[in-house]
Order: C-alpha cells, then sequence, then structure tokens
C-alpha cells in the first residue's frame, strides 16, 4: 500500500514489470520488493526445505527470503534479491521453488512432515541401500529442496573485469563512509567510495533523520554532488565490495544500471579488484531478527525494514502493523508509522523498564510468542506478565539488535571481537592492514557518532597517507544512547525459525548440540545455518547464541565462524570474465597465417600458436592421405614449411660465446663464425630442458633456436643465468622470435626453389651443410640457413616477419610447380621420425641426454649447467630407459603413442613395465609403421623383440628394437 | 627474383571505433632493443645524446625527442623507437632489430583510461602513469607493454603474431565502455 507524500521514488514515473507472469506496474525508484509490497503481494518465495510461503523480511542485500529469478532463457538469474533489484521497465521475475505456482506449492506437504525434517534427518535416513543414495535419494533430495535454478545453457559473455587504483577504498556510502570520503578527499587523497546501493547515503534514506538541519536524504544527495565534483574523488553505486585480500586488494561486484544494461555491448556488470593503499570500512550494520515460533510467516519484517519501506520507497508493510522489539528500534518504527497514519496494533518492548512516549498499545517486558494466519501474519500472540494475549496485526516489525557488518575486517582470517554492552560482535582492530572501521560497522549507533566516527577515520587515513588533512566542520546530528536487553528466542508452541533461507530452527540448532556438534563449526555443517546464499547474514549471531545457551557456555566463548568472501554473492561468470575462451588464450598467428587458410589447412594449437596440420588436396578425403603425399613430396621432390613458432635469442657481447657454452651441453664457443651447430640445454636437475640450432652470425653474435613449446622457457632461462649465475659475463640476450619469418625448404629440389627467389644465388653454392649466412631476397635482408630437420637437403629462409606472408607464397608457388608445396605438422613429424629425430614427445622433462644417447654431447672440457647433476651414476645408469626405435613385427601392425612395453613373454603388468612408446606413424618411405621410445637397456636390446600393450585402447603389438632412424642413417641425403 | 610486399602487424584489424574512442595502428618507423653493456648505460646515453638528441631513460620512462623516443623496456634494455640507429651506439649496446616483431596500437579518445582498466592491471592515475609513462605489463593477458601517449591516449604494444587477439580484446573493451557512456 502506497502512503502519499512518503517516498523517495519519482511517482511521475510509472514503471511496469511482470511477476509470476502477473503484470503489476511501480515507480522510478523502487525495488521489486518495494513494488510488489506497494500492490499488496506479500509472499514472494517459497524456503528451502519446507516449502513455507515466505515474504521479504529485509530491504537490503541481505534479504534471506525475496529470492527470484530474472530474466528467460540462458540469460536468466537465480537466486535475485527483490529487495536489491531495481525496477525498470519490462522487468521479468519469476519466483522459485514451487510447483506449480507460488500460492499452491505441492511440495509445500513437506511442511505436514516437519517433525520427521529436523538437522541430521538426511544422513540417519537415507542410508540403505547403499547405492540408492547417489543414485535416488540425493536427486529426489535436490529437486525438492533447493532455490532457483540455473539455465542449464552456456552462459553469455556478459561480464567484464576491470582494475582500479586508489590512496583510500571507503566502502559503504552512509553517513561514516560519506564523512570519511570527504575529509580524506579534502587531504588530497585519491579516494573511491563504494556503495552496493544505487544512491549514497545508507540508513539516512530509509529514515527520518535530520543531518545538517535538512533531510537527511537530502543532506547525502547534496554530499554525493560535492564528492562527485571532486577530481580525486571516484564514487561507484551499485558496487558492493565482496572480499578483503592480501596486499590492500579488494573485489568488487559492479551491477551495471538497468537502463545501460538494454544497450548492445553493454555488460551485465564488472567484476573490480582494487587496489587500495588504505580503506575505511563503513558498511553499517544489519538489524538482527529474534526466533519466536513462526516468525517466518509473511508478514513478519525487521523493524528497520519496514522504516526503509516507508521512508524510502512510501510503502506501508501491512494495515495493522506489531512492533516488537528489544531496543529504540522498535520505538523509532511506530513513530515514524504513526506520523504516515498506518495503524500500530502494539507495541512489544521486552525491556521491563523501557518507557513509551508514542499513543500506542504498549507492552513492557513481554514477548512475542507466536503468529498465525494462513499465507500470512493474521494474529499475533504475546505473553506479558499478566498472561497470553492475542492481538491482530497483518504484520510484525522485529528488532533483535543491531550486528555491525564485520565481514570484511574478518576476511584475512581474524574474530570479530564480542560487546556486552551492544551485545554485538565489534570488527577486530589492525585484522586487515592498512583497513579502519568507522561509523554502525564499529559499533556507533547514533547519526551524530557515525558523522564523527567517519570523519575522524578519514582524516587518519589521510594522514597515514602523508597528507595533512584540513579542518571539517562535523555537521550537527541527532545523538543518542543504544539501549538493548539481549534476547535471541522465545519459547512457545511451533517452530521458531533462524536461518530462513535454510530453514534452520531453534529446535535444529539445539538437537545439534545434544548430538553433540557443540563447535560451532560443527553446529554450522550439522544444521547448514549459515550456508545459504545470505551466508546467515540474518542468522548466525541468533544461532551461537542459541548454541551458547544450550551448551551452557557464553557467547564469545561459543565463537563465530569464519567470515569469508565474498560478502554477496558473485555470479561465477562475472568472477571469470576476463578469464575464459581466447581472452585467457590468445592467439598466436604466424604470417602465413592467411595464406595457410586459404589453402584450406587444419589448423592446431601448438601452445597458443596456431599451425597447419596438413595441406589437404583435391581427391584426399583422410588426413593420411595428404601426410603421406606431403611426406614424398620433401623426399622426392621439395616442402615448404612456417617454422616461425621456434624460438629465437639474439645473444650478443664479448662474453656471448662463453656463456652459450654456460648454457649448451656443448661447446659453441668452438663454432666459427657462419655455422650452425646441433646444441642441447639441461636443467639443474641434469635433465634435457630444450634442444635446438645455434648459429655464429659473427665473432659476438649468435643466433639460439628454440623448440616451440620451449621458446619461453628457454628465454627465462637465458636471462637467469646471465642475471643470477653469471652476472659478471658481458653478454645480452633478446628473443627475437617474433622479429623473423623463418621457412623451411627441404627436399631434393630445395635448391632450385631458392635459387628462383634468393637475389644472387651464389649464395647457395657458397654455404655448406649447416653453414649460415646473409643474403638478399627481392631487396630485402634476409638471412639463410642450412640445416635440416626432415633428413633431406634442406634451409631455412628468414626474412622481417613483414615481408613473411609474401615470401610464404612466394616458395610455395615455386615448390609446387616443381612438384612440390606446403607441408603440415603431420607430415613434419613423420619426417623427423623417420630420421629418429626427437622432439619434447621424447625430451618431456624426465629424460636425461644419457638416455637420449646424446651422453657424447656433454663436454667434459667446460662447466655448464646441469653438469654435476647429469654426471651422477644414477642419471647414467646403463638400466635406464634408452631411446629406441621400434617396428611392428607381429600380426598386429599398429603403434600407439602411450602404450607401455613388456618382455614377449611377460605379463602386461605394472611389475613388468621395461618402456613406454613416445612417437609413432606411418612412414610412408618405409611402408610401415615406426616408433620411437624409451626402453630399459635398450641400446644394448637392438634386434629384441617386445610387446608394446595400450590397456587404455585395448592394443597389443610386437614390436622389433631398432636403433632410431631409419631414413638415411649416414646422413649423405641432408648434406649432399 | 621476387618482391616481397609489406604487411603491417595489425593489416585488416583496424581502425576500430566505439562511441568517441578510436583504436588505429601505430607506424613506429625503426624499433631497436638496445641492452647496454656492462657499464655502459652512460656512454650509452651520451651516444644516444650525441646521434639521436635523446638519452638512456630511467625505469618507466619514455624520452621523447624530434627523431624519435627512447623507451624504458625492461631490466637494464630500452627500445629506440623511430630512427635507425646510429653506428655508434653498438659500442656500448647491442643492438637488436624489433622493428618487425611488435604490432603497436594507439588508443585515444575520452574514456581511453577506461578502456585501458578493463585490459591492464597497471595504476593507470596521471599521478602515478602520467603522460611519457612506460610500462611493461599484462595486456589482456598478453605480454606487452603501455605507454601513456596523452591523456585520453595510450599506445599498446603486444607480439606481432598476437596482433589479432590483441584488437579483439581491446575493441570489445571499448564497446563495452562506450556502451556505457553513450
Amino acid at each position: 500500500m502506497r502512503i502519499d507524500g512518503k517516498g523517495r521514488i519519482d511517482r511521475t514515473r510509472r514503471v511496469s514489470f511482470s511477476f509470476d507472469g502477473h503484470r503489476h506496474t511501480g515507480f522510478s525508484g523502487d525495488t521489486l520488493a518495494s513494488a510488489l509490497l506497494a500492490d499488496g503481494v506479500r509472499v514472494m518465495g517459497r524456503s528451502f526445505k519446507y516449502h513455507r510461503p515466505r515474504g521479504a523480511m529485509t530491504a537490503g542485500s541481505e534479504e534471506p527470503n525475496a529470492l527470484v529469478t530474472l530474466g528467460l532463457g540462458a540469460a536468466q538469474v537465480p537466486n535475485c534479491r527483490a529487495t536489491t533489484t531495481e525496477l525498470h521497465e519490462g522487468l521479468v521475475a519469476r519466483s522459485q521453488n514451487r510447483w506449480p505456482s507460488l500460492g499452491f506449492d505441492v511440495l509445500a506437504v513437506n511442511d505436514l512432515m516437519a517433525p520427521f525434517f529436523g538437522a541430521g534427518f538426511y544422513y540417519k535416513t537415507f542410508m540403505w541401500p547403499r547405492a540408492f543414495w547417489e543414485k535416488v535419494y540425493e536427486p529426489a533430495i535436490r529437486r525438492a529442496a533447493g532455490l532457483g535454478a540455473l539455465s542449464g545453457q552456456p552462459a553469455e559473455d556478459r561480464y567484464e573485469r576491470a582494475y582500479a587504483h586508489c590512496d583510500l577504498l571507503v566502502i559503504g556510502g552512509g553517513p561514516a563512509g560519506l564523512m570519511a570520503a570527504l575529509a580524506a578527499a579534502e587531504a588530497g587523497a585519491d579516494v573511491i567510495l563504494a556503495e552496493e546501493d544505487v544512491a549514497l547515503g545508507g540508513r539516512l534514506l530509509a529514515e527520518t533523520e535530520e543531518v545538517d538541519g535538512q533531510d537527511g536524504g537530502d543532506w547525502a544527495a547534496e554530499m554525493a554532488a560535492r564528492l562527485g565534483a571532486m577530481p580525486n574523488v571516484r564514487i561507484m553505486t551499485r558496487t558492493a565490495v565482496t572480499g578483503a585480500y592480501d596486499g590492500g586488494t579488494f573485489g568488487a561486484l559492479e551491477r551495471t544500471a538497468p537502463d545501460i544494461e538494454g544497450r548492445p555491448h553493454a555488460p551485465a556488470g564488472c567484476f573490480w579488484r582494487i587496489a587500495a593503499r588504505r580503506a575505511v570500512l563503513a558498511a553499517g550494520a544489519l538489524e538482527r531478527p529474534v526466533a519466536f515460533p513462526n516468525n517466518d510467516r509473511p508478514g513478519v519484517m525487521m523493524a528497520g525494514a519496514v522504516r526503509a519501506y516507508l521512508n524510502r520507497w512510501g510503502v506501508a508493510a501491512g494495515r495493522s502493523v506489531l512492533v516488537f522489539g528489544n531496543n529504540d528500534s522498535a520505538h523509532r518504527t511506530v513513530a515514524d508509522l504513526q506520523e504516515a497514519g498506518v495503524h500500530v496494533a502494539a507495541l512489544v518492548d521486552a525491556r521491563a523498564h523501557a518507557t513509551c512516549g508514542h499513543d500506542v498499545a504498549f507492552y513492557p517486558g513481554a514477548q512475542v510468542t507466536g503468529t498465525a494466519g494462513r499465507r500470512g501474519v493474521e494474529a499475533v500472540c504475546i505473553a506479558t506478565a499478566r498472561g497470553e494475549e492475542r492481538i491482530a496485526a497483518d504484520t510484525v516489525a522485529v528488532s533483535g539488535g543491531w550486528n555491525p557488518t564485520v565481514h570484511l575486517a574478518c576476511h584475512t582470517g581474524a574474530r570479530p571481537v564480542w560487546d556486552d554492552r551492544l551485545a554485538a560482535f565489534l570488527p577486530p582492530e589492525g585484522a586487515v592492514p592498512g583497513m579502519r572501521v568507522a561509523g554502525a560497522a564499529a559499533g556507533h549507533f547514533s547519526t551524530r557518532a557515525c558523522l564523527k566516527s567517519g570523519l575522524a577515520e578519514g582524516r587518519h587515513a589521510a594522514k597515514d597517507l602523508g597528507l595533512k588533512a584540513p579542518a571539517t566542520d562535523l555537521p550537527p546530528a541527532s545523538d543518542g544512547s543504544f539501549d538493548i536487553l539481549p534476547l535471541w528466542q522465545v519459547e512457545g508452541r511451533g517452530r521458531a525459525w533462524l536461518d530462513f533461507q535454510n530453514d534452520v530452527t531453534v529446535k535444529d540448532v539445539e538437537l545439534a548440540a545434544r548430538e553433540n556438534f557443540r563447535s560451532v563449526e560443527h553446529m554450522k555443517r550439522y544444521t547448514t545455518q549459515g550456508m545459504a546464499p545470505d551466508q546467515g547474514k540474518n542468522s548466525n549471531v541468533g544461532a551461537l547464541a542459541v548454541l551458547a545457551e544450550a551448551t551452557g557456555r557464553s557467547i564469545p566463548a561459543t565463537g563465530t565462524t569464519t567470515f569469508r568472501p565474498p560478502f554477496v554473492p558473485v555470479p561465477i561468470a562475472a568472477m571469470g570474465a576476463g578469464g575464459k575462451g581466447k581472452t585467457f588464450a590468445p592467439e598466436r598467428f604466424t604470417t602465413s597465417h592467411a595464406g595457410t587458410i586459404r589453402r584450406g589447412a587444419p589448423m592446431i594449437e601448438a601452445g597458443l600458436w596456431y599451425r597447419p596440420s596438413y595441406f589437404p588436396r583435391k581427391g584426399e578425403t583422410h588426413w593420411r592421405q595428404s601426410c603421406d603425399r606431403e611426406v614424398m613430396m620433401v623426399r622426392e621432390a621439395v616442402g615448404v614449411c612456417d617454422v616461425s613458432t621456434l624460438g629465437k635469442i639474439d645473444v650478443q657481447g664479448p662474453d656471448a660465446a662463453q656463456f652459450l657454452d654456460f648454457l649448451y651441453t656443448n661447446a659453441m664457443s668452438k663454432l666459427a663464425p657462419g655455422r650452425v651447430r646441433y646444441g642441447l640445454m639441461l636443467r639443474e636437475d641434469g635433465h634435457v630442458m630444450d634442444d635446438g640450432t645455434c648459429a655464429r652470425l659473427a665473432e659476438d653474435h649468435f643466433l639460439v633456436t628454440t623448440t616451440t613449446a620451449a621458446a619461453g622457457a628457454v628465454m627465462r632461462h637465458a636471462d637467469f643465468a646471465g642475471q643470477v649465475l653469471r652476472p659478471g659475463w658481458d653478454a645480452r640476450a633478446v628473443s627475437v622470435t617474433e622479429q623473423w619469418a623463418q621457412f623451411a625448404v627441404a627436399g631434393p629440389r630445395a635448391r632450385d626453389v631458392l635459387a628462383d627467389v634468393l637475389d644472387d644465388q651464389g649464395a647457395l653454392d657458397d654455404l655448406p651443410f649447416m653453414g649460415c649466412g646473409p643474403v638478399a631476397v627481392g631487396g630485402v635482408a634476409a638471412r639463410l640457413f642450412r640445416i635440416s630437420f626432415s633428413g633431406e637437403t634442406g634451409y631455412e629462409i628468414a626474412v622481417p616477419a613483414r615481408f613473411g606472408a609474401s615470401l610464404f607464397e612466394a616458395l610455395v608457388t615455386r615448390a609446387e610447380s616443381l612438384g612440390g608445396g606446403a607441408y603440415g605438422m603431420e607430415a613434419l613429424n613423420v619426417l623427423r621420425i623417420e630420421k629418429g629425430f626427437i622432439t619434447h614427445a621424447e625430451i618431456h622433462g624426465r629424460v636425461t641426454a644419457f638416455d637420449v644417447g646424446m651422453q657424447g654431447m656433454m663436454s667434459r672440457k667446460k662447466d655448464f649447467i646441469g653438469k654435476p647433476a647429469a654426471s651422477r651414476e644414477g642419471l647414467m645408469d646403463e638400466g635406464r630407459e634408452q631411446l629406441v626405435g621400434l617396428k611392428p613385427v607381429g600380426a598386429v601392425k599398429e603403434l600407439l603413442p602411450g602404450s607401455h612395453l613388456f618382455n614377449e613373454a611377460a605379463e602386461p603388468v605394472a611389475a613388468n613395465d621395461q618402456g613406454y612408446i613416445t612417437s609413432a606413424c606411418y612412414s610412408p618411405t618405409l611402408g610401415h609403421v615406426i616408433g620411437l621410445g624409451f626402453l630399459a637397456r635398450g641400446r644394448a636390446r637392438i634386434g629384441e623383440r617386445v610387446r608394446a600393450v595400450d590397456h587404455l585402447r585395448g592394443s597389443a603389438t610386437i614390436c622389433e628394437v631398432c636403433a632410431p632412424g631409419w631414413v638415411d642413417p649416414e646422413g649423405g641425403r641432408m648434406r649432399g | 627474383m621476387v618482391d616481397l610486399v609489406e604487411m603491417t602487424p595489425c593489416a585488416g584489424l583496424v581502425p576500430v571505433t566505439a562511441g568517441a574512442l578510436r583504436l588505429t595502428e601505430a607506424a613506429p618507423g625503426w624499433v631497436t632493443v638496445l641492452a647496454p653493456y656492462k657499464g655502459q648505460q652512460g656512454a650509452l646515453g651520451r651516444a644516444l645524446a650525441q646521434a639521436h638528441g635523446l638519452g638512456w631513460p630511467e625505469p618507466g620512462e619514455v624520452i621523447a625527442g624530434k627523431s624519435g623516443a627512447v623507451q624504458w623496456f625492461g631490466r637494464d634494455l630500452a627500445l629506440l623507437v623511430g630512427p635507425e640507429p646510429a653506428a655508434a651506439l653498438a659500442k656500448h649496446a647491442a643492438l637488436t632489430d624489433q622493428s618487425d616483431a611488435w604490432a603497436v596500437l594507439r588508443i585515444e579518445g575520452p574514456g581511453a583510461t577506461a578502456v585501458m582498466a578493463r585490459l591492464t592491471p597497471l595504476d593507470l592515475r596521471e599521478s602515478v602513469f602520467g603522460v611519457g609513462r612506460t610500462a611493461r605489463t599484462d595486456v589482456a593477458h598478453m605480454a606487452g607493454a603501455v605507454t601513456r601517449a596523452g591523456t585520453d591516449a595510450y599506445d599498446i604494444m603486444a607480439f606481432r603474431s598476437m596482433a589479432a587477439s590483441l584488437v579483439h580484446e581491446v575493441a570489445m573493451a571499448m564497446r563495452r565502455v562506450a556502451a556505457r557512456t553513450q
């Protein structure tokens, strides 16, 4: 019911929306909850376990009952709090956990079974037969219980992430936060003021308070304008700070304003990471309920929320309100309701000493013992010194006191401190470095005290930051003392709810205590109290007070559970924004990418790189056809392959040669300028790190080539060696991977292709095998290397990357005219397996130079990284698994990488394991399958037979052990 | 003989506009990594001053002159951007041509800082990262460099091979920022 003349809504702008398919209207400035209440809708959801009808209990982000699903289809978002959902035109909201409708819910039958459904019911009941739990019981229970559901469709990419930095982060824009922000900003600090609500003001928007001689809400709006005009202040409304982390980092979830969210490309929200040198927590306090019987009926609301609906949204929560409290918040609610002309049925104050100045039926020293009504409160039972009384009312406004919002102060592990005077937990001091607490969050409950502590903490933060804060006046506001009589539960017939969201009652907590779940952490897990989306904001303190009483301990001795981020629910999609799909794994394209795609090559990922798998030609229907053709093309004519993805590192300086001797196992200092050498690098632990070629371009200028996979790792390794291991040497290493586009041209006709593109063909004649030198291509300075990874006459030619696409086309066109063409990764792999050359399939991190048969490359004459470790007996043991070649010799002709090797007669079980296959392929050159692998004592077993078994794919093949390398083992073809 | 045709890293990917924001490819000219030899920073600085009217930068600094700029590029590293390096520099530093290695994008327009805040964790407040400041940083999961070219203008560098991803990420952030402010 709307009250004329009340509220901060814009009554000139009507907003229509739908709830469960019914059309409603509200006003601009409404929340979904305030608009529904105004339209007389009180039941907004069903409870988790018992399916009891529930209505809005609060007016903030702590709301436990009024959870709805917003939107439709893939974008539907469950468990949105109606109390913080901004009303906007066309809003579609649906209630949850009910079937067929909110008014008539079949599973409400659960409520009749409640005596059986206490804490631990499931654990005790669904024990037999055992296999039924997963298949029958759990799915059924999960369907019956729960809140909203996701659409089950992939989430659209609707969230973004962003970073912000400031000197001072003020969390909460109520009176304390506003003053803290102002004080620090006037001192010159960069301030971020984050407020989860749509507007600044906090409780001032919900009360009839005067600040600085004007309406509190107007004062807040004026402050917002004043702060907003300062260049060093950034106001972030709709932004809930969700977590406090190490090093002054905070997480925050910003909701996009509804009018912006509808625009193309606009995000639904942004997950902020805010780095702040100092922080002031001014998050206010949350009013807490009292656990009296049947305190969950729609119509039972927090006293402060009743004021908020009235003062902020001009909505009377009911026609006849009974107010119940143990502190002055209840009296305030009476005053505001009466001033607005709403009938107050009674004021029930648990404090016997309380007095009342309002014209209302007043019951000091009394308690509410129950409510009655079908889909909402219709009557209230109270117990006074004179006995029980039943009073007609449709709303109960309850205040059990206020819990300071200490959460963020406790996120790094500290526990809050109990305060007897306030009957509340206060934030621990200094728990989050650089954070101080102001206002109601620190236990200052009057407006004046909030303004004062905000001002003080803002000035304190400024001083901490080395700034001088000018004098800021404290605006006059009402002060008052806080008087509370702790009251947690009221005895009586019927269940008294503690955790509304997870349907946990006083009895459940008492049962947990009786069954020896006496620790608050055990009670929480046994009853599920505090484990719902509100994370116990409404129930934690009450539940532990009940537990304290049940176990005969004090509240501080019972203690709280751990406070963990996030403070409010955060969609995983928001937290993971900017960290999925291609944003998480950027794509790296070579300069030949477009040309490769144009030729129809399927791409495979090699790390972040995309490389062609093969280049299909007309009539080829299977990758093997293309691959076989490409292999034979290289063996018999010429092939072109983009090898730019290999890492390239420029090493220069007077000590460059010495430095490379230290990185490689073999001596690069002996290399003559204009020559290339194959090299091996070890890790400090003596195992192979990478292999590749090293070219000496000039006396003090080398070019190191790494594998594609280890390019980054080798660069890091070189930097570490230069900066840490040999800081005195004068050598500089710089990655040039991206600078050069490099292409392998391999095959008997490689020279013909190159002769056609080089400006001076003489360069080819002068270049010996394993030689390198500068050449020119179309006037462009290029580099030519005579190296081979295929075993054929091979060259690699490098040009500055801007010419890469063009050179690729030139090379491939010429190769094609000679019966060759481009080849992909599949053919590259077959070619190198036929030659017995290794890749990271073999040097996978657990093998030594000895294992791959390269122990001879470990120089005895010099030191190198990994030498001491690699020289240990165990890493040179003849019994180790050594690189061998394998070929099938039995009826089964398949070899699968990953297969394990066993002696022919042995049972294929782990105890008999002799090694494994690392690479295998069909060799079109040889006409049969070949493989590489590691076999115990392998080099001494050439000619023996072993059995390769793949238990996963159910394959077993008898193989002959061979020396790795089948095609031209003497290497005459690549030298020739 | 062949005629090689050159292609810039972001050819076909830019320009991109969103609201008042504009993304274009910068043409930096010569880009050379300067890696000074032991104890040669001072001498290199003098050689840079003499040959190019520039100097050796402090961490995070860009020294701009008529002929080009020297941009800090990591521990004991700087980029000479613009001119072909004078031969005299080679006496004091390892010179490595990187003219083709980096995609360089310029984003400008009101809201450019909001776009960058969606791409990099850098503190972009003007008091910390004013015009002429540079940093090596993470740009949407890519290792790159960001330089402030103006109050509302930044140059973003990333590996040439990642140009397509970089443009995609920057463009997406631009559209999101533009949607908020339109």
